[in-house]
Protein backbone atom coordinates (compact mmCIF):
# COMPACT_ATOMS: atom_id res chain seq x y z
CA UNK A 1 0.00 0.00 0.00
CA UNK A 2 1.35 3.71 -0.76
CA UNK A 3 1.53 5.74 2.37
CA UNK A 4 -1.07 8.19 0.92
CA UNK A 5 -3.29 4.80 0.81
CA UNK A 6 -2.80 3.95 4.04
CA UNK A 7 -3.40 7.57 5.22
CA UNK A 8 -7.02 6.96 3.71
CA UNK A 9 -7.82 3.93 4.78
CA UNK A 10 -7.50 5.24 8.45
CA UNK A 11 -9.00 8.42 7.63
CA UNK A 12 -5.95 9.01 9.78
CA UNK A 13 -4.28 12.58 9.79
CA UNK A 14 -0.85 13.58 9.24
CA UNK A 15 0.83 14.90 11.86
CA UNK A 16 4.06 15.39 9.98
CA UNK A 17 4.74 14.51 6.70
CA UNK A 18 8.60 14.99 6.45
CA UNK A 19 9.34 13.27 2.95
CA UNK A 20 6.45 13.94 0.16
CA UNK A 21 8.73 11.02 -1.69
CA UNK A 22 7.77 8.21 0.63
CA UNK A 23 3.60 9.68 0.51
CA UNK A 24 3.90 7.43 -2.87
CA UNK A 25 6.21 4.60 -1.67
CA UNK A 26 4.74 1.07 -0.87
CA UNK A 27 4.81 -0.26 1.65
CA UNK A 28 5.24 -3.97 2.12
CA UNK A 29 4.31 -4.99 5.93
CA UNK A 30 3.35 -3.34 9.34
CA UNK A 31 4.28 -4.56 12.75
CA UNK A 32 2.34 -3.16 15.60
CA UNK A 33 4.46 -2.92 19.35
CA UNK A 34 4.31 -0.83 22.07
CA UNK A 35 7.41 -2.30 22.94
CA UNK A 36 10.18 -0.63 21.19
CA UNK A 37 12.73 -3.60 22.02
CA UNK A 38 10.22 -5.62 20.12
CA UNK A 39 10.46 -3.60 16.88
CA UNK A 40 14.48 -3.62 17.11
CA UNK A 41 14.24 -7.40 17.31
CA UNK A 42 11.35 -8.41 14.56
CA UNK A 43 11.68 -5.31 11.64
CA UNK A 44 14.19 -6.82 9.00
CA UNK A 45 12.76 -4.87 5.76
CA UNK A 46 12.49 -1.39 7.97
CA UNK A 47 12.19 0.50 4.91
CA UNK A 48 8.70 -0.91 3.57
CA UNK A 49 7.46 -1.26 7.00
CA UNK A 50 4.96 0.62 8.60
CA UNK A 51 5.83 1.09 12.60
CA UNK A 52 1.69 1.03 14.37
CA UNK A 53 1.89 2.31 18.39
CA UNK A 54 0.13 3.91 21.04
CA UNK A 55 3.70 4.64 22.91
CA UNK A 56 3.51 8.29 21.93
CA UNK A 57 6.56 9.80 23.46
CA UNK A 58 10.02 10.67 21.68
CA UNK A 59 11.00 6.96 22.10
CA UNK A 60 8.90 5.44 19.03
CA UNK A 61 10.16 8.54 16.61
CA UNK A 62 13.91 7.60 17.85
CA UNK A 63 13.39 3.53 17.40
CA UNK A 64 12.09 4.61 13.86
CA UNK A 65 15.18 6.57 13.58
CA UNK A 66 17.64 3.71 14.42
CA UNK A 67 15.83 1.21 11.78
CA UNK A 68 15.46 3.60 8.97
CA UNK A 69 11.43 2.72 9.46
CA UNK A 70 9.74 5.77 7.24
CA UNK A 71 6.15 5.93 8.47
CA UNK A 72 4.58 5.81 12.11
CA UNK A 73 0.98 5.23 12.78
CA UNK A 74 -0.38 6.24 16.19
CA UNK A 75 -3.60 5.01 17.25
CA UNK A 76 -6.55 6.28 19.59
CA UNK A 77 -6.02 9.58 18.09
CA UNK A 78 -2.63 9.87 20.17
CA UNK A 79 -0.20 13.04 19.23
CA UNK A 80 3.56 12.91 20.70
CA UNK A 81 4.92 16.47 22.00
CA UNK A 82 5.98 18.89 19.90
CA UNK A 83 9.51 18.53 20.35
CA UNK A 84 9.55 14.88 19.21
CA UNK A 85 7.92 15.94 15.94
CA UNK A 86 10.63 18.24 15.62
CA UNK A 87 13.72 15.54 15.08
CA UNK A 88 11.14 13.26 13.20
CA UNK A 89 12.04 15.84 10.30
CA UNK A 90 15.55 15.68 10.60
CA UNK A 91 15.17 11.84 9.26
CA UNK A 92 12.50 11.99 7.03
CA UNK A 93 9.69 10.14 9.02
CA UNK A 94 6.72 10.66 8.42
CA UNK A 95 3.56 10.90 10.84
CA UNK A 96 -0.15 9.64 11.04
CA UNK A 97 -2.52 9.81 13.48
CA UNK A 98 -5.90 7.60 13.40
CA UNK A 99 -8.70 7.54 15.66
CA UNK A 100 -8.85 3.73 15.09
CA UNK A 101 -7.29 1.70 18.35
CA UNK A 102 -4.34 -0.27 17.13
CA UNK A 103 -6.47 -3.47 17.01
CA UNK A 104 -8.77 -1.84 14.30
CA UNK A 105 -5.64 -0.01 12.89
CA UNK A 106 -4.18 -3.92 11.92
CA UNK A 107 -7.34 -5.28 11.15
CA UNK A 108 -8.04 -2.58 8.32
CA UNK A 109 -4.71 -2.56 7.08
CA UNK A 110 -4.40 -6.43 7.12
CA UNK A 111 -7.61 -6.56 5.22
CA UNK A 112 -6.12 -4.22 2.53
CA UNK A 113 -3.32 -6.69 2.14
CA UNK A 114 -0.31 -5.33 4.32
CA UNK A 115 1.07 -8.42 5.83
CA UNK A 116 1.95 -8.70 9.13
CA UNK A 117 5.70 -10.36 9.68
CA UNK A 118 5.87 -13.96 11.03
CA UNK A 119 5.97 -14.16 14.52
CA UNK A 120 7.67 -18.26 13.77
CA UNK A 121 10.54 -16.29 12.49
CA UNK A 122 13.76 -16.44 14.88
CA UNK A 123 14.23 -12.64 15.61
CA UNK B 1 45.02 -2.43 13.48
CA UNK B 2 44.57 0.95 14.55
CA UNK B 3 41.70 3.76 15.50
CA UNK B 4 40.94 6.00 12.73
CA UNK B 5 38.13 6.96 15.12
CA UNK B 6 37.53 7.18 18.77
CA UNK B 7 34.94 8.87 20.52
CA UNK B 8 33.67 8.82 23.96
CA UNK B 9 30.19 9.95 25.50
CA UNK B 10 29.34 10.11 28.71
CA UNK B 11 25.60 8.92 29.66
CA UNK B 12 23.97 9.77 32.95
CA UNK B 13 21.93 7.59 34.69
CA UNK B 14 18.20 8.33 34.67
CA UNK B 15 18.35 10.77 31.61
CA UNK B 16 15.23 9.73 30.21
CA UNK B 17 14.92 12.92 28.12
CA UNK B 18 17.85 12.14 26.66
CA UNK B 19 17.59 8.38 25.74
CA UNK B 20 18.93 7.75 22.09
CA UNK B 21 21.21 10.80 21.55
CA UNK B 22 24.28 9.22 21.70
CA UNK B 23 22.93 6.18 19.82
CA UNK B 24 21.79 8.94 17.16
CA UNK B 25 25.18 10.95 16.55
CA UNK B 26 26.36 7.54 16.35
CA UNK B 27 24.49 6.33 13.77
CA UNK B 28 24.99 9.45 11.95
CA UNK B 29 29.04 9.46 12.27
CA UNK B 30 28.83 5.52 10.95
CA UNK B 31 26.54 6.53 7.45
CA UNK B 32 29.21 10.48 7.07
CA UNK B 33 31.90 7.61 7.59
CA UNK B 34 30.76 5.50 4.52
CA UNK B 35 29.20 2.54 6.13
CA UNK B 36 26.09 0.74 4.53
CA UNK B 37 23.17 0.64 5.65
CA UNK B 38 22.95 -3.04 6.95
CA UNK B 39 26.32 -2.94 9.34
CA UNK B 40 25.16 0.82 10.69
CA UNK B 41 21.82 -0.29 11.32
CA UNK B 42 22.90 -3.25 13.84
CA UNK B 43 25.48 -0.93 15.58
CA UNK B 44 22.25 1.85 15.81
CA UNK B 45 20.16 -0.93 17.43
CA UNK B 46 23.17 -2.48 19.59
CA UNK B 47 23.80 0.81 21.10
CA UNK B 48 20.82 2.31 21.12
CA UNK B 49 19.73 -0.92 23.67
CA UNK B 50 22.88 -0.33 25.54
CA UNK B 51 22.31 3.43 25.72
CA UNK B 52 18.84 2.66 27.78
CA UNK B 53 20.34 -0.06 29.54
CA UNK B 54 23.10 2.49 31.17
CA UNK B 55 20.30 4.83 31.57
CA UNK B 56 17.66 2.53 33.40
CA UNK B 57 20.24 0.18 34.88
CA UNK B 58 23.03 2.04 36.17
CA UNK B 59 24.70 4.73 37.98
CA UNK B 60 26.16 6.20 35.37
CA UNK B 61 29.02 5.35 32.49
CA UNK B 62 29.59 6.23 28.83
CA UNK B 63 29.56 4.88 25.17
CA UNK B 64 33.19 4.42 23.33
CA UNK B 65 32.92 4.08 19.78
CA UNK B 66 36.22 3.47 17.95
CA UNK B 67 36.21 2.76 14.27
CA UNK B 68 39.46 0.47 13.14
CA UNK B 69 41.44 1.28 9.76
CA UNK B 70 40.16 -2.44 8.59
CA UNK B 71 36.21 -0.74 8.89
CA UNK B 72 35.51 -2.57 12.17
CA UNK B 73 33.27 -0.84 14.20
CA UNK B 74 33.80 -1.45 17.88
CA UNK B 75 31.46 -0.22 20.91
CA UNK B 76 32.49 -0.51 24.77
CA UNK B 77 29.72 0.47 26.95
CA UNK B 78 31.72 1.18 30.70
CA UNK B 79 29.58 2.03 33.56
CA UNK B 80 30.11 2.29 37.40
CA UNK B 81 28.09 0.06 38.61
CA UNK B 82 25.63 -1.17 40.25
CA UNK B 83 26.38 -4.76 38.09
CA UNK B 84 24.06 -6.92 36.81
CA UNK B 85 23.08 -9.49 39.86
CA UNK B 86 22.23 -12.54 37.44
CA UNK B 87 24.23 -12.12 33.90
CA UNK B 88 22.48 -15.34 32.89
CA UNK B 89 18.99 -14.57 33.51
CA UNK B 90 19.22 -11.18 32.20
CA UNK B 91 20.56 -12.85 28.82
CA UNK B 92 17.32 -14.70 28.56
CA UNK B 93 14.79 -13.01 26.38
CA UNK B 94 11.85 -11.62 28.19
CA UNK B 95 13.50 -11.56 31.48
CA UNK B 96 13.16 -7.52 32.65
CA UNK B 97 14.17 -6.26 36.05
CA UNK B 98 13.26 -2.50 34.40
CA UNK B 99 10.84 0.10 36.87
CA UNK B 100 8.03 1.44 35.74
CA UNK B 101 9.52 4.63 34.34
CA UNK B 102 11.76 2.37 32.31
CA UNK B 103 8.43 0.73 30.60
CA UNK B 104 6.48 4.36 29.72
CA UNK B 105 9.93 4.51 27.18
CA UNK B 106 8.94 1.20 26.08
CA UNK B 107 11.57 -0.66 27.38
CA UNK B 108 11.81 -2.98 30.04
CA UNK B 109 10.32 -5.82 27.27
CA UNK B 110 13.68 -7.99 28.75
CA UNK B 111 14.70 -7.90 25.41
CA UNK B 112 17.68 -5.45 26.03
CA UNK B 113 20.62 -7.84 25.94
CA UNK B 114 19.43 -10.77 23.72
CA UNK B 115 18.88 -7.98 20.90
CA UNK B 116 22.07 -6.36 21.17
CA UNK B 117 23.35 -10.21 21.04
CA UNK B 118 21.91 -11.21 18.40
CA UNK B 119 23.04 -8.24 16.33
CA UNK B 120 26.33 -7.89 17.35
CA UNK B 121 29.37 -9.80 15.53
CA UNK B 122 30.89 -10.12 18.60
CA UNK B 123 29.42 -9.67 22.32
CA UNK B 124 31.36 -9.26 25.32
CA UNK B 125 30.67 -8.62 28.66
CA UNK B 126 32.20 -8.42 32.10
CA UNK B 127 29.92 -7.55 35.17
CA UNK B 128 30.77 -6.87 39.01
CA UNK B 129 29.32 -4.36 41.94
CA UNK B 130 31.88 -1.86 40.56
CA UNK B 131 30.54 -1.72 37.21
CA UNK B 132 29.77 -3.41 33.54
CA UNK B 133 31.99 -3.68 30.86
CA UNK B 134 30.09 -4.42 27.09
CA UNK B 135 32.20 -4.50 24.15
CA UNK B 136 30.70 -5.52 20.54
CA UNK B 137 32.19 -5.11 17.13
CA UNK B 138 30.61 -4.76 13.98
CA UNK B 139 31.95 -5.77 10.65
CA UNK B 140 30.24 -4.68 7.11
CA UNK B 141 33.11 -2.64 5.48
CA UNK B 142 33.12 1.07 4.42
Amino acid sequence: MKAKEILEALSAKPLALNCEENMEKEYGKAFASDLMSDVLAMVHEPETTVLITGLCNAQSIRTAEMMDITLIIFVRGKKPVDQSLDFAEDYGINIFSTDYTMYETCGILFGKGLEGLRGGDPA
Amino acid sequence: MAAILHEEYPVASDDYAGAGKVSSRIKELLKQMGFGPDVSRRAAIACYEAEINLIIHSDGGKVILEVSDEGVISLAFRDVGPGIPDLEKAMTPGFSTADEEARNLGFGAGMGLPNIKRVSDTFDIETSPDGTNLTLTFRGGI
